[in-house]
């Protein structure tokens, strides 16, 4: 039993942590609630109180917002598809008895470790350059044109670029899962005849459901947020503009700060909803 | 009954499996091909894939034009001074939430969690401006501690599934036997959480190396990590592949060959426990 004195010791040992992240994210928050009603443009001098929601209204009726909120969840669903649906089939592939398959395993997982601004620069330059780029070299050799894909498929270059990334995560989680999966229950349901797919669709995707929410949950975390893979690549150019990237070229490019503080808001609020919906699903799902 | 797989069944699996891996393995290989190539032959169409003059060449003049080293040391310094750092705060947070734990624990690692999902960029200009004013633009000082709070959630919530493991048994039994709370967080609890401290630590330079918003933004040519180095060779000038590729891969190559080691580690770590 804890007692009264390792309670308050306990109490004392949470403080600097739960004091620290308190601060790092209250403060900015009220900065920028507090920056968001000005009209705020350090490089012209501009600091005028009491713009009220101006910048709300202007930063949510410009044309570039919808597309910018379009363009975040276009990227979001579009990984979020390729790295479950690429990394249930690849686990399952790994779960087989395989020669090398340690080996297999490392190669597979080594795109995670990559840092983001790396894998952009290789891939724009190196892969998808329409003069240079191996898939230049590529189609030229089937003899088709080759494709500057960055401007003519911005979109699903850079899904593909990111999923590159993000699709060992998924893999090396599913495939933990899969493992752990009792075969012998496999076995029952094949000499009962179970055909492969309703042995997949009826016993292993059930149990990987809570591993799926948990790549979901983090992923999510960490794709809202994607800001290296757009900088290098497009800089936002040719409909790559996520609200992200929206709001950095406001405040930093433009230096719009008031207009930039609406639209960080609103990035907060598009990810409180979507961390909403998640935390209800994987708080469930932690307890357990 | 053992499932009876059949050789030629393992033949295929295995060939698609190799396939598979190698086509995503390839950009990284690639990359480390092209980095001991010459600049001509690294756009050579159609592509050499192994029968070239190999030469260091690129990984001098990298060295020598960019100055890695000293891009190196900052990656070094803010990867591991962030996580250090990090876990000094929360091994304590960590610990009195798993053998202490109140009504709301629960919601107080939820809370932590849920500051993970604020958007960095709508933050951004406040920090800046705070930076601005503390003189602490472009600082390891200010990088570090920025890293540290960013990952300080995952941090506590790792430590925090290691620690929930140990079993509260050894605790009493140690206070039966007099042990105080210091003997009891010395000699007890610690040696049986270094491994979990250890792979924590390892995570956390994982994700703190590649971190790319906050070093983008943030540095300019002091505090600058190898993020910032390699975004600095999309500019249009800076475009030589073999120079790109020689960089590419002395910026990845300490955390790849880390990661390597630590994967079973990433499971557990990055699903706060949720998937083992």
């Amino acid at each position: 039993m804890a007692t009264q004195h390792s309670r308050s010791a306990a109490r004392l040992m949470m403080t600097p942590a739960v004091f620290l992240l308190l601060v790092w994210m209250l403060v900015p928050l009220i900065m920028t609630l507090w920056f968001s009603t000005l009209d705020y443009r350090p490089m012209r001098g501009t600091f005028d109180c009491c713009e009220g929601l101006a910048n709300y209204t202007r930063f949510i009726t410009s044309s570039a917002f919808l597309d910018s909120v379009i363009t975040t969840l276009q990227l979001l669903g579009g990984v979020l598809l390729i790295t479950i649906v690429g990394g249930i089939l690849l686990a399952i592939l790994l779960d087989q008895p395989i020669w090398g398959q340690g080996i297999v395993r490392i190669l597979v997982i080594a795109p995670f470790f990559v840092m983001p601004t790396v894998s952009a620069l290789v891939w724009k330059n190196m892969f998808m350059n329409p003069v240079n780029g191996l898939f230049a070299h590529l189609f030229k050799g089937l003899g088709l044109e080759p494709i500057d894909w960055l401007s003519q498929a911005p979109m699903f270059s850079i899904i593909l670029i990111v999923s590159w990334q993000w699709l060992p995560f998924a893999t090396l989680i599913l495939l933990t899962a899969i493992q752990s999966l009792d075969s012998e229950q496999l076995e029952a349901a094949e000499m009962d005849g179970a055909g492969p797919l309703s042995r997949f669709g009826y016993i292993t995707l059930p149990h990987l459901a809570r591993s799926i929410t948990v790549v979901v949950l983090i992923q999510t975390i960490f794709l809202l947020s994607i800001f290296a893979e757009i900088y290098v690549t497009t800089g936002g150019a040719f409909g790559t503009r996520t609200l992200t990237y929206l709001v950095y070229q406001r405040v930093i490019e433009s230096q719009n700060v008031g207009l930039g503080s609406a639209g960080g808001i609103y990035a907060v609020i598009l990810a409180n909803l979507v961390a909403l919906v998640l935390m209800r699903v994987v708080g469930k799902n932690l307890d357990a | 009954m053992a499932r009876a797989v059949t050789t030629q069944r393992k033949i295929v699996f295995t060939a698609l499996a190799w396939i598979i891996g190698l086509a995503i393995f390839f950009p990284i290989l690639w990359t480390i091909l092209t980095s001991f190539k010459t600049e001509a032959t690294a756009i050579a169409d159609p592509p050499v894939f192994f029968n070239f003059d190999w030469t260091l060449e690129n990984y001098r003049v990298v060295q020598e034009r960019s100055d890695y080293m000293r891009y190196l040391w900052n990656s070094v310094a803010l990867a591991v001074g962030s996580t250090l750092l990090g876990i000094i705060i929360a091994v304590p947070a960590a610990w009195s939430m798993a053998f202490v734990p109140a009504k709301r624990t629960k919601d107080i690692l939820m809370w932590m969690l849920s500051t993970k999902m604020l958007p960095a960029v709508g933050v951004l200009y406040p920090i800046r401006l705070i930076l601005i004013n503390m003189g602490l633009l472009d600082s390891k000082t200010a990088l570090i501690f920025i890293l540290m709070m960013i990952n300080l959630p995952i941090i506590i919530w790792m430590l925090y599934t290691y620690f929930r493991e140990i079993p509260g048994e050894i605790l009493e039994a140690a206070r039966m036997d007099g042990a105080t709370l210091k003997d009891e967080i010395l000699y007890v609890l610690t040696p049986m959480a270094i491994p979990g401290i250890a792979s924590t630590v390892l995570l956390n330079i994982i994700l703190a190396w590649n971190e790319a918003f906050w070093t983008l933004t943030l540095t300019t040519v002091n505090a600058a990590p190898l993020t910032a180095f390699i975004a600095s060779y999309s500019s249009p000038e800076g475009l030589f592949y073999a120079k790109l590729s020689a960089a590419s891969t002395m910026a990845i190559a300490p955390i790849l060959i880390l990661g390597w080691f630590s994967q079973k580690q990433l499971v557990r770590g990055l699903t706060f426990g949720a998937v083992k």
